[in-house]
This record gives structure tokens, C-alpha cells and sequence, in this order.
């Protein structure tokens, strides 16, 4: 397995010729030019886990990047950058409405996606839980680099909900890719679309990306192909046809 | 069937939240137990199954008017996401954008991700959220009630801040992480799960009614909950740059307000309520009153 690429390393490859990405508290704001426009980036770096605080800086951040595309009339890519803890678990960020402030960021992404920014995620170590759904599983594609281990909860602790041997759930994760931890099983459930070359250049991989993305959302049909998802596309579609039908 | 006001939300399975909830005899099931959906994952971990996978979605009328409905069952797995249940609510908000109902109502029920199929809840999480999100933007408010045993929960109370209004009752609960999982990962003393009046206060209906955090405050009835439904459709905000800014500086607002409280109590003080220790003994029609007095808990900004 090759070492994971750093943040900076990721950005000098997506901006050859500079940019003005930061990371402050963990947290990513920046832009720099991208295929003849600019490409806005937010994001968690260094392991940070994401509270209240933290989402409404990225929130305030995207909703930035669509009042720039409404008044430049041109709507900028926007690169969802993640290497984060999962959310802030406390009791104050719970008293502070943690789901409101989470569910805020990720629906700023979507409604930047509907207006016609491109939005791509990019995990590029860990993210979990609430922090990767309100962040880089809210954009139209997510893409990973090698390295990246993405999960809902580790192993140990499935263990102790679940009451199952380490050992024995260990044995099961290597067949099943529904509930293990790791990149290769959000790839196969659907959740990454593209896992991206670190040895090529990033521009030219998520330009590419960028260009070719899907219609609508087809999580659900990778995971199929792919097998780490056998049957919510089928069930999703039988409940689609039924409710048309009558 | 026992009447609409009779029944306690808090005790009734999905299947008869529903059946009450909706005018008598509306409801048609898509996908139901009898096409046995089930989990394919479970058995793998030795669970038992369900023929519903622990989630009812449907059709029916609501007041006359066509709405699409998902109801989870907090009995089954703690209504938690795996990769069937998830993917009815998914093809249900799916459905909406198709045939266009009057609206799309989530009774939700759930802890959050089921683990032994923690990748596809997850997914089906994110999918649900992008689904909402078209489906508020064509103009179907989607609506979200909360007051079931198991509450609203990690991914839960995520689709839950998702929805263009929500109403919850006393016994409702929403929150991303929960007492349980707080304790687990930073000690009794950040969170000690067993201090119920401290969930209450911290997570349930009553804090998240006066904090703006749920747009109703309800009675535990499916009455109530109907009628609270019902206004809600009528006032559901829109899905566009508007809400959302103004949802940013209401946000902004509470942390910069409330940020160094440590308690439920001590936010309601500030609100200007008048004697907050006594908001948790209130009843319902007491505590409306007290609701109906703080400018914050109102707002088109979600």
C-alpha cells in the first residue's frame, strides 16, 4: 500500500500554478484556478472531528461559493477534501443541535449541486459517522485516494454492540463487505465512485471526473455491480414502481 | 381501531401509527411483508429478520389530500438503516418526485446506522438526504415526526435536520450522537446515559422545541401528531439559497448566544423563559403556552 498523500501534496497537484487553500482548526477553505475557471475547496483535515462550529464555517463557506456563481454567472466546482474524525461527540454540541448545524452543511452542498455547481468528494485518510455524510457522501461523486479508510465504526466497537468475537468478525469482514470498515467496501457498496491515481496528476483526474458525471444519484446501482450493495437498487426501484402503479 | 386521539405515538408500532395516523382505510403499502424484503445481511450475524425490514412506506390520504409515507419501527433493530430499510425510504422519496403528493411524511423511529450493515445504512443515508433535498426543491414539503421510543438518531437526526419541518412531542428525541455513544467514547462524567432528566433536557422534544430545533411541539397522540402535520404542509419553506442563509445565521445566532451553557435550562433562562427548572414537569398544554412566548422557536429557516 503506498503512503497516503498529505493535503498538501494533493493540493499542488489539482493547482500547478498556486492557490489560496488554508487549513484553520482543521478545517480547509480556499480556491485556486482550475480548467480555465476556479475550483472552490472545503474540507476536514488532520484527523479533526467536525461540531457545531466547524460545520457552519464550512456551511458559510459553500453558501459563498453559490452567491459568487449567482453574481460571476459562473458556478464553480466544488471539491469536498476529507480527512476527518467522525462528529464531535459531546454533550454541548448535542444541546447546541448538532443535526440541525451537520444537516445545514450537507444541504448546502445539495443545493449547490442542484444550481449547477459540480461537487465532488475526495476522502484522503479517515472519515466516519455524521461527519462523512454531512460532508463528502453530500456531493454528487465521491472519489477516495488510496490509503483512505473511510468506516462507521471500527471493528472493536461493532464487537461490542454486535456481542461477537473480534476474531470471528475479522473472518466475516474479509467476505463481507456490507459492514467492515475500509475503502475497498465503500467502493463496493457504491458510496466511492472512483478510486483516483496518486501517482498522475489530480487536475487531470477530477477535471475527468467532473466531466463525466452522473445524471442522478447511482450509489445504489454500483453497489449492485459491484456487490457490496445486492439488493437496495432492486428495492428502491420495486417501491418507485408500486407508487406509480394505481 | 381505537380513535386517532386514544392512541399513544409513543407506544404504537409503525403499523399502527400509520393506520391512525392517515384517514381510515387510505393506506396502501408498497413493498410490504407479504414480498418478504428482507435483510439479506443478518443471517450472516445469526439476527432475526423481519418481513419489513423494520420500515412501513406507502400511500394514503391525509385529510383527503395524497400524501407518500414512511414509518420506522423502533421494535425492530431500534428502526435502525440497513440496506432494505434504507432503500424503501429511498424509493419512496424517489416516488415523490413522480407522483407528486401533497407531501412525503417520515414517522421516524431509529438509533441511526444498523452496524452489521453500517456501510449500506450509511449510504442509504446520504441518498435519502440528496432524495429530500430534490424533493423539497420541486415543492413537496417533507415533513418529519418524531416521537418514538427509539428517537431520531446518529444518520437519523441527520435526514431528521434535513426535512423542511418537523414536529416532535415530549418523548421525542434528536440527536446525532447518543447518551450512550457520548459515554462510551468520553466518560460518565461528559455524559452520564442513565440521568434521563439530563437526555430530556439536553436532546428531547421540549429543548428542541424552544431552541427552534423542531417547528411543533405535540401531545403523545396520533391525533396530535396528524394535526401538527397538517399545518405543517401548509408552511413548509422552500429549498433555496433564502432558507439556507437564513438557517446559517440562525445557527450562528444559538451558538453565539447559548455556546458556553452546559445545560438545557440554562438556554431556556436565556430564552426568557420564567422558571425554567420547571419546563420539564410542564404539561404539554402549559408548556404550548410557554413555546408560544419565544420569538426564537419560530422561524422559516430549516
Amino acid at each position: 500500500m503506498p503512503g497516503k498523500m498529505t493535503l498538501d501534496q494533493i493540493l499542488a497537484s489539482l493547482f500547478p500554478a498556486g492557490h489560496s487553500v488554508g487549513v484553520t482548526e482543521g478545517l480547509i477553505i480556499g480556491e485556486g484556478p482550475f480548467g480555465g475557471g476556479r475550483l472552490v475547496v472545503v474540507g476536514i483535515d488532520g484527523d479533526t472531528p467536525l461540531g457545531v462550529e466547524g460545520a457552519l464555517v464550512l456551511s458559510r463557506a459553500v453558501l459563498d461559493a453559490i452567491k459568487a456563481g449567482e453574481s460571476a454567472g459562473a458556478l464553480a466546482p466544488i471539491l469536498v477534501a476529507v480527512d476527518s474524525d467522525s462528529q464531535r461527540m459531546s454533550r454541548r454540541d448535542e444541546l447546541l443541535g448538532l443535526y440541525e448545524c451537520l444537516a445545514h452543511l450537507a444541504k448546502t452542498l445539495l443545493l449547490a449541486d442542484r444550481l449547477g455547481h459540480p461537487t465532488v468528494g475526495l476522502i484522503y485518510g479517515h472519515s466516519a459517522a455524521g461527519a462523512f455524510i454531512a460532508t463528502a457522501l453530500a456531493t454528487r461523486v465521491l472519489a477516495a485516494l488510496p490509503g483512505a479508510h473511510p468506516s462507521v465504526m471500527d471493528l472493536p466497537s461493532v464487537a461490542r454492540v454486535t456481542k461477537l468475537p473480534l476474531d470471528r468478525l475479522e473472518a466475516m469482514a474479509a467476505s463481507t463487505p456490507v459492514f467492515a470498515p475500509g475503502l475497498d467496501n465503500m467502493v463496493a457498496t457504491g458510496a466511492v465512485h472512483a478510486v483516483l491515481d496518486p501517482t498522475q496528476p489530480l487536475d487531470a483526474q477530477l477535471s475527468a471526473l467532473i466531466a463525466d458525471l452522473p445524471a442522478g444519484d447511482i450509489r445504489d446501482r454500483l453497489g449492485r455491480e459491484r456487490g457490496g450493495r445486492p439488493v437496495a437498487q432492486a428495492i428502491a426501484e420495486r417501491v418507485v414502481r408500486q407508487a406509480r402503479g394505481g | 381501531m381505537a380513535a386517532a386521539d386514544a392512541v399513544s405515538w409513543y407506544e404504537a408500532s409503525a403499523r399502527q401509527r400509520v393506520a391512525a395516523f392517515l384517514d381510515a382505510d387510505s393506506f396502501e403499502e408498497f413493498v410490504g411483508p407479504t414480498e418478504r424484503a428482507m435483510s439479506p445481511h443478518l443471517p450472516l450475524f445469526e439476527l432475526p429478520r423481519a418481513f419489513d425490514d423494520g420500515i412501513v412506506v406507502g400511500r394514503g390520504r391525509l385529510d383527503g389530500r395524497p400524501v407518500l409515507v414512511a414509518a420506522q419501527e423502533g421494535r425492530f433493530m431500534g428502526g435502525a438503516f440497513g440496506e432494505v430499510h434504507g432503500a424503501k425510504l429511498v424509493g419512496l422519496l424517489r416516488a415523490a418526485l413522480d407522483v407528486k403528493p401533497s407531501a412525503v411524511l417520515i414517522l421516524f423511529d431509529t438509533g441511526g446506522v444498523r452496524l452489521q450493515e453500517a456501510n449500506a445504512g450509511e449510504t442509504a443515508i446520504a441518498e435519502a438526504m440528496r432524495a429530500i433535498a430534490e424533493v423539497r426543491a420541486a415543492g413537496i414539503p417533507v415533513i418529519g415526526l418524531i416521537g418514538g421510543r427509539a428517537g431520531a438518531y446518529g444518520g437519523g437526526g441527520l435526514i431528521a435536520g434535513t426535512c423542511a419541518r418537523l414536529a416532535v412531542s415530549e418523548g421525542g428525541r434528536i440527536s446525532v450522537s447518543g447518551p450512550e455513544v457520548i459515554e462510551t467514547n468520553r466518560g460518565a462524567e461528559e455524559f452520564d446515559s442513565r440521568d434521563r432528566a439530563l437526555v430530556w433536557r439536553t436532546m428531547g422534544g421540549k429543548h428542541r422545541r424552544l431552541t427552534g430545533g423542531a417547528d411543533a411541539y405535540v401531545a403523545d397522540t396520533v391525533a396530535a401528531f396528524r394535526e401538527a402535520a397538517l399545518d405543517l404542509i401548509g408552511r413548509a419553506p422552500a429549498f433555496d439559497r433564502a432558507t439556507l442563509e437564513a438557517e446559517q445565521a440562525r445557527l450562528e445566532a444559538r451558538i453565539a448566544r447559548f455556546g458556553d451553557c452546559r445545560d438545557g435550562a440554562e438556554i431556556w433562562a436565556r430564552l426568557g423563559v420564567n422558571d425554567p427548572d420547571a419546563v420539564p414537569a410542564l404539561t404539554d398544554a402549559a408548556f404550548l403556552e410557554t413555546a408560544a412566548g419565544v420569538p426564537e422557536a419560530s422561524h422559516d429557516a430549516r
